[in-house]
């Protein structure tokens, strides 16, 4: 029964059929147009995917990814998909008519966000929350409530969001994930700044914790787990590169998924299958600093920040790579480029005046200003080499922003100006649509497609867990007692 | 070494409690790397490094014993820095070592990193970066230029999406005649229009027939123009020029009835500042609107001692310097705010080109904008409760404002966030209405008369006009009552000016004498 919805896509009626190509020619769905726009899925985006779309796999396919994951059992009756795509056939018809039109303010994301974007999670997954003590979490937001501000707040807000959410179940045994709530990120400097020094022995209490009285992370060893390690560099829980890369992630997180801000490829600390988010950015104070939209934008390229950061790395080339010194070095005296150090009260009003924003990084690849510009319609240039964005596997973001190689900085005002015009214009649009921005924002209380949704899309789609994660009893893959000596003593 | 990873553990302002707090972390990195040998060997060398740069006066740099010592050294510890030297275009801060020390690339070999063999082969390598500065960092003009080009297509996408859809032509009506400052409104007026993104005509109606001056300045419009002459020349009283600006629009109403000219009509006086959101704003009339008019009548009136006066006369009532229509909380017309005179009203000018207190009228017509086709004969829809063109202004009736062309007032819309928002400003400014100007603001090269500028006195001082004679009159009785000290300082003063056009015709010297008196 299964099989009748195996590869498929289109093929659903002829299911006996082997799928070796794209099924562009043959449409058996009256009305149905062969599809004519490329793989939405960005070739970045393509590692971290726990399945493989726009290979072998025809364009509704890539659609609806769910259904293109080989599986021997379904958890899925295959029956209840037909209907869903039915609709989804004749909606694409629409879809396509759409793109083609000229002078609309806003655009729908064509291909995977169109609809990804827009799912809802309610009803495709079930979420069992801990119920930790409090020294993990309310305990240590009483201590500092400074954490509900900053940018590593989406833990906090989080687990507020899970506790009155739909998905949350109060029985274990139909649970689909589990969710500790730990506040790693909230031990906080008289700056503001969080250490991370404690947080690898929090974490592994806590495992120790709901590993003993509860039975379900033996089970599978946490591999229906999920945690929300917004810090710097993940769960590698340092704020130093090199010392981060060194500690590597934590041992016990070896088979949970995990939820952070921090993306790069090929880096030790970004775990495969793991979930890209956001920053947290405070959406009561960006909404109250909207200007009307026929506001012309005047200034071509924006940006404030540092671009040498003195206290720790004077010369330059430790911070940022050498990036933002150069963008400072190469367009100080440029007149397009609006770049200083200063620390506007209008800026989130100039962003809304600018066409460009540029988002280069700093110690770490990821920063709320691409959340600011998606917000204020101001194109993100991205400087970031090998960076993964949030939420790549349903936001196209090689069509909504720029994105500019670390070496190819001295030459930044060359490619921004090559740029054609009919591209920016559309990169405006796709800017402009309601649900990008949604997707990037906590909003209290959550709204329907904000950023907590998509986290749960995102675990919704990793579903249903493969067998094997299940282990035998008395099978152990984790080492209790790897990782750095230090980590070992009680929390 | 050591000394980088204290200074790395220094990152973002840390204390150092913290990092020895953290514990766990820095000790087992530092016991990994110290294995070697040379674990005091370093430090010490490094104290000398310090000493040499402390007397050579210019750091000494680490990158030199690296490069140097760095066979030596023990196989890379995740901590030790890597230098990335690029290639020539790389610029190193200045405060880091000189040219003289940067070996030559070949000799460098780049330990590979080993962190990233366990990983697939990652392009991006920790560590310290050269700063990429292209030779020559100046902006290059043709990519300025196509940086404009995107911003106005930008700017111009905007204005499609987010503007007014649709936009009617406007149809602007302007009395002006020829003086010193027309030069200065006209041209003013001519660029606020020239910038407007709507179809526009432009009627200009000219007070004493069409003259050089007008046409010169409106040369060089870019908006269509129509310039129509009015037989009557400006009257010098304030009150009569009212009157006659009034005919004048009047008289362009009526052309456009003639002509059937479709649009929205914009009553905009030559010396009046308009914003480009007026514009806008104006595309939502139906019939006939009002905007609020910011009244700017302190144009060239000086601080007076009775200011303070009507400064406590404030803090009773606000008097708002502006005009126009008066809303509900609904939303819906209730009445006109206008502008209060009455603190004003004796020291108004009376005169063109006092150099006091102009006061505008009850409701000025530029605070109305009407849509063309109430004006024609014949228009589909058109209401009734507006008077028939022709029918207004005969017999001597003087007609106000706009509200005078209309039956019942109160269906006038009121515009700009009803009345909140002030899109334009109503200022008159003027010379004496004898002043001369040369033809066309050109100087003619052959000048009758050269005096030097030290001396130049007055050559021919124009009779006095009537409120000259009356302000001297009052500064007179004034004088009666100073005291003696200031009466002969000003004697003196009148004395060396006496003296110094001893030189120059008596003429002068006789009427200088009289203009004190």
């Amino acid at each position: 029964m299964a099989r009748f919805l195996l590869p498929a896509g289109i093929e659903w009626l002829n299911p006996t059929k082997q799928i070796t190509s794209i099924a562009r020619s043959r449409s058996p769905i009256p009305g149905l147009r062969a599809p004519t726009t490329p793989c939405p899925f960005p070739p970045s985006a393509q590692r971290n995917l726990p399945f493989s779309p726009c290979k072998d796999c025809s364009f509704l396919r890539s659609r609806r990814p769910s259904l293109c994951k080989r599986r021997s059992e379904g958890v899925m009756a295959g029956g209840f998909r037909v209907l869903p795509l039915l609709i989804l056939c004749s909606l694409f018809q629409g879809i396509l008519g759409e793109e083609h039109q000229p002078n609309r303010p806003t655009e729908r994301i064509s291909g995977s966000a169109g609809d990804v974007l827009e799912d809802d999670p309610v009803g495709r997954l079930k979420v069992f929350v801990y119920e930790l003590p409090s020294k993990y979490n309310k305990k240590i937001l009483q201590k500092d409530p400074r954490c509900l501000n900053h940018m590593f707040a989406a833990e906090i807000y989080m687990h507020r969001f899970l506790l009155s959410s739909a998905v949350r179940t109060s029985n274990p045994e139909e649970a689909d994930w589990f969710y500790t709530p730990v506040y790693t990120t909230c031990d906080l400097t008289p700056n503001g700044l969080p250490l991370p020094f404690k947080s690898p022995r929090m974490m592994r209490s806590a495992i120790e914790l709901i590993s003993t009285t509860w039975p379900y992370w033996n089970r599978t060893e946490g591999a229906d787990h999920f945690f929300i390690t917004p810090h710097d560099f993940g769960a590698c829980f340092h704020y130093q590169e090199e010392k981060a890369i060194e500690r590597g992630i934590l041992h016990l997180l070896k088979r949970a998924t995990l939820v952070q801000t921090f993306g790069q490829r090929n880096h030790v600390c970004l775990k495969d299958g793991s979930i890209v988010i956001p920053p947290y950015a405070p959406p009561q104070k960006m909404q109250a600093h909207l200007i009307p939209p026929d506001t012309p934008r005047s200034i071509f390229v924006y940006f404030r920040g540092l671009f040498y950061d003195v206290g720790n790395d004077p010369e330059g080339g430790y911070y940022a790579r050498g990036a933002r010194a150069s963008v400072w070095e190469n367009f100080k005296n440029n007149p397009l480029f609006d770049i200083s150090t200063e620390h506007p009260t209008t800026y989130y009003e100039d962003m809304q005046r600018a066409v460009f924003c540029l988002c280069p990084l700093g110690w770490a690849p990821w920063s709320p200003r691409l959340v600011e510009a998606v917000v204020f319609g101001c194109i993100p240039v991205v400087i970031a080499d090998d960076i993964v964005l949030p939420f790549a596997d349903a936001i196209p973001w090689e069509e909504i922003g720029v994105f500019v190689a670390e070496e190819d900085v001295p030459k930044l005002d060359t490619i921004l100006t090559s740029i054609p015009i009919e591209v920016i214009l559309r990169k405006q649009r796709l800017l402009a649509n309601p649900s990008m921005k949604q997707a990037m924002l906590f909003p209290q209380p959550a709204q329907s497609r904000d950023a907590f949704h998509q986290i749960l899309n995102g675990l919704a789609r990793k579903l249903p867990h493969e067998e094997s994660v299940y282990l035998k009893s008395g099978q152990k893959i984790l080492n209790w007692t790897a990782g750095p000596k230090g980590d070992l003593k009680p929390w | 070494m050591k000394q980088s990873a204290v200074q790395q553990s220094n990152r973002r302002a840390y204390p150092r409690s913290s990092a020895g707090d953290g514990g766990g972390v820095a000790a087992p990195a530092d016991g990994s790397v110290f294995k070697s040998p040379g674990v005091i060997f370093w430090p010490a060398f490094h104290v000398l490094c310090c000493l040499v740069s402390a007397a050579a006066g210019f750091r000494f740099s680490r990158l030199l014993f690296l490069l140097l010592f760095s066979p030596l050294a023990p196989s890379s510890s995740s901590s030790f820095p890597r230098q990335h030297l690029r290639l020539p275009l790389v610029r190193q801060q200045p405060a880091t070592a000189l040219p003289s020390l940067l070996p030559p690339p070949a000799v460098l070999p780049p330990p590979p990193p080993p962190n990233s063999k366990s990983l697939a082969s990652s392009r991006v390598v920790v560590g310290r970066h050269g700063i990429r500065v292209r030779p020559w960092p100046h902006p290059d003009p043709a990519e300025v230029a196509r940086a404009h080009e995107i911003l106005a297509r930008v700017q111009q996408e905007q204005r499609l999406q987010y503007g007014v859809k649709d936009p009617r032509p406007i149809l602007v009506v302007t009395p002006t005649y020829a003086r010193t400052f027309q030069a200065l409104h006209l041209t003013g007026l001519l660029h606020s229009l020239m910038l407007v993104p709507h179809p526009l005509t432009w009627l200009v109606v000219e007070a004493g027939g069409l003259s050089n001056e007008t046409s010169a300045i409106l040369s060089s419009s870019l908006v269509p123009v129509l310039q129509l002459p009015f037989r009557e020349q400006m009257p010098v009283v304030w009150s009569d020029r009212h009157r006659l600006e009034a005919r004048m629009r009047l008289y362009a109403l009526r052309v456009i009835r003639e002509r059937r000219l479709d649009g929205i009509v914009l009553f905009a006086d030559d010396s009046n500042v308009h914003t480009m959101e007026l514009f806008d704003e104006i595309q939502k009339v139906e019939w006939m609107g009002a905007v609020s008019v910011g009244i700017l009548a302190h144009s060239a009136a000086p601080e007076t001692p009775s200011r303070k006066q009507q400064r406590e006369g404030d803090k009773e009532n606000s008097h708002l310097p502006i005009q126009g229509p008066a809303c509900n909380s609904s939303g819906h017309l209730i009445g006109w705010h206008t502008f209060n005179t009455l603190p004003y009203a004796k020291k108004a000018a009376i005169f063109v080109g006092e150099g006091v207190i102009v006061l505008p009228s009850k409701l000025e017509w530029s605070g109305f904008v009407i849509n063309s086709r109430l004006l024609w004969k014949e228009a589909e829809g058109k209401p009734n409760w507006v008077r028939d063109l022709d029918d207004v202004g005969i017999n001597g009736e003087e007609i106000e404002s706009p509200l005078d062309l209309l039956k019942d007032a109160t269906l006038v819309e009121p515009l700009g966030n009803c009345g909140k928002k002030v899109m334009l400003w109503w200022l008159r400014a003027e010379a004496r209405y004898d002043s001369k100007f040369p033809t066309r603001w050109v100087i003619d090269p052959r000048l009758e008369i050269i005096v030097p500028a030290k001396r130049t006195p007055w050559p021919e001082a124009p009779p006095d006009l009537v409120f000259q004679q009356m302000a001297d009159d009052e500064e007179h009785t004034r004088e009666h009552v100073s005291k003696k000290s200031k009466s002969s300082r000003s004697k003196n003063s009148y004395r060396k000016k006496k003296k110094r056009e001893a030189n120059v015709n008596t003429q002068v010297s006789d009427l200088s004498i009289a203009d004190v008196k």
